[in-house]
């Protein structure tokens, strides 16, 4: 009995040893976690004295992913829009059609067992994803059909729900104006004088910008990508602040969600493109090596313009999702090693974790910035 | 992997309300803002060369004083030097010319007093000569009235004088 006492907490120290190792590094591994802490959990099943088991792998990425409801506390949540583009037009209804009275309680599924009928069409929603519900349930009482790894592999409406993540852009976005439209007031009416209040906060920090990021990699054109530098830098640096609140007004993951850095890169990229100027593209189609070289060369280069601004996409998802998930596992010690004593440790952890995550959200704000002005200036580079 | 798959209603709210808050920020806030620190760095930039200029021109005119100040200073040694000169010349020029005149009326008194001096002593034997005749007038008159006196030394003179 004792040794079977053991044998549990080392298995649970191993999941959770194993689950921080996965969450420093990226987040491909962190998501293969989920299959991973699954799979364990699933053979602890094999045990009886197993009870109903933590899964911090899927609860950290239930909450770095997108929601349809936003959690406030307890079991109150606002339900958010749900609005579809579906073969028979748009679809409107609220995310709170997707709950079942039990027992007089409401409960919120996610797993496919509520079906929302709208225009004739049947939805459900699986892991805070809408498909087309199949027309019968599967033996889980899911209307969906799962493959081996247990994905849903129903077709999709285009979903344009106003989510969690869609929310907090949204809501950053009137902060953020909110923010700089004052600033901008400031310089008005303290017109020639010294900055004041929330004036002076920015003004270091957008100077920074100019002379630090712009400045040295753009030369003598920086103004024209200053809008862009300025904006791409704080919408950045606001949500991952933003994202770091843990409650209401924040706890969105929205700069670690792929969709927003793909596009934010591929602002970045479009902006290299289209003011590459010819030293550029000869750099890229004739560049100054022997020409049987090409074959390689050119190759590489074209590659290299698609490599650069992924990159910036990667880095920026895997940093802010990795810092969620790094604050979320501390937290969740409590639960995996199920004792409040616990609760210090992993509170003075999540601080200081905490701490740094402040300090990663400009750093992330800052390199993304930095590097886009890096490749501007790169195409616009005209002296050779 | 699902975490690596944008969603698709996502892609497109990110590109409008970046693309929107772009423009908003562009047009209302980098603007503004970028140009009026760029303005404030013009004008801090134009003061600070403008207080150079201001020294220097202080030095300017501070090394321009000195000067005048040591100009005026010389002119007004060589001024009084001039004044020394001329008035030892006036002096020395008075003492000469008074000198000669002087000695001018000393010449003339002198000539004067010979002039007198003559006039007096021709006077002086005018009288004596006038004198001198009135007294022999009045001697030989007294001399003369006795007429036997008379032969008598007419008789002693005619001894005197023998006829040779």
């Amino acid at each position: 009995m004792d040794c079977s006492h053991v044998f549990e907490f080392k298995v649970k120290r191993l999941i959770v040893v194993f689950t921080l190792f996965l969450a420093f590094f990226s987040v491909t591994p962190a998501a293969f976690a989920q299959v991973d802490t699954a799979q364990v959990t699933e053979g602890s099943h094999a045990q009886p004295a197993a009870e109903k088991k933590f899964d911090i792998g899927k609860f950290a990425l239930h909450h770095i992913a997108d929601s349809h409801s936003w959690h406030v506390i307890g079991h109150t949540y606002i339900d958010l829009p749900v609005i579809l583009y579906t073969k028979a037009g748009v679809v409107n209804f609220s995310s709170a059609d997707f709950t079942t009275l039990e027992d007089g309680k409401v409960v919120r599924d996610d797993e496919a067992k509520v079906v929302v009928e709208r225009n004739g069409q049947r939805f459900v929603k699986m892991h805070e994803k809408i498909y087309y519900a199949s027309d019968v349930a599967n033996e889980h009482g899911q209307f969906v059909n799962l493959d081996e790894k247990h994905h849903a592999t129903n077709a999709r409406p285009l979903d344009l729900s106003i989510t969690k993540n869609v929310c907090t852009l949204f809501l950053s976005i009137i902060i953020i104006l909110v923010v700089f439209l004052n600033v901008a007031k400031g310089y008005r009416t303290n017109k020639g004088k010294s900055p004041k209040g929330i004036q002076s906060w920015m003004e270091p920090i957008i100077l920074f910008v100019r002379d630090d990021i712009a400045i040295p990699n753009l030369g003598h054109k920086y103004e024209r990508f200053m809008p862009y530098l300025l904006t791409v830098f704080f919408f950045i640096w606001f949500n991952n602040m933003l994202g770091l609140v843990p409650f209401l007004p924040g706890g969105a993951n929205l700069t670690g969600n792929i969709a927003v850095t793909m596009i934010l890169a591929l602002a970045t990229f479009c902006l290299t493109v289209f003011n590459g100027n010819k030293y550029y593209w000869k750099h890229i189609f004739m560049p100054d090596v022997p020409w049987w070289m090409y074959i390689v060369m050119v190759p590489v280069e074209l590659f290299g313009i698609f490599t650069k601004p992924i990159a910036l996409m990667i880095r920026l998802f895997a940093n802010i999702t990795a810092g969620h998930i790094l604050v979320l596992s501390l937290i969740c010690l409590v639960f995996v090693f199920n004792s409040l004593y616990i609760a210090p440790i992993s509170i003075a952890f999540a601080v200081f974790i905490g701490g740094i995550e402040l300090l990663v959200a400009f750093i992330q704000a800052f390199i993304f910035t930095i590097l886009s002005a890096l490749f501007i200036g790169m195409a616009i580079d005209d002296h050779h | 992997m699902e975490l690596l798959l944008p969603e698709f209603g996502l892609v497109i709210f990110q590109s409008i309300a970046f693309l929107l808050l772009m423009f908003l920020l562009a047009k209302f806030a980098w603007k503004p803002i970028l140009a009026a620190i760029k303005e404030r760095e013009k004008s801090i930039d134009e003061a600070l060369s403008k207080a150079e200029l201001a020294k220097q021109e202080m030095a300017r005119l501070t090394s321009q004083n000195e000067e005048l100040m040591k100009s005026a200073r010389a002119e007004r040694d060589l001024i009084l030097k001039e004044a020394k000169t001329l008035k030892d010349s006036i002096i020395n020029e008075a003492k000469t010319a008074a000198q000669t005149e002087g000695a001018k009326l000393i010449e003339k008194a002198k000539i004067e007093i010979e002039n007198s001096k003559k006039a007096a002593l021709a006077e002086l034997k005018h009288q004596v000569s006038s004198l001198s005749l009135d007294i022999a007038e009045r001697v030989l008159r007294n001399q003369l009235q006795d007429k036997a006196t008379q032969q008598d030394l007419v008789a002693n003179l005619l001894k005197d004088v023998e006829l040779n």
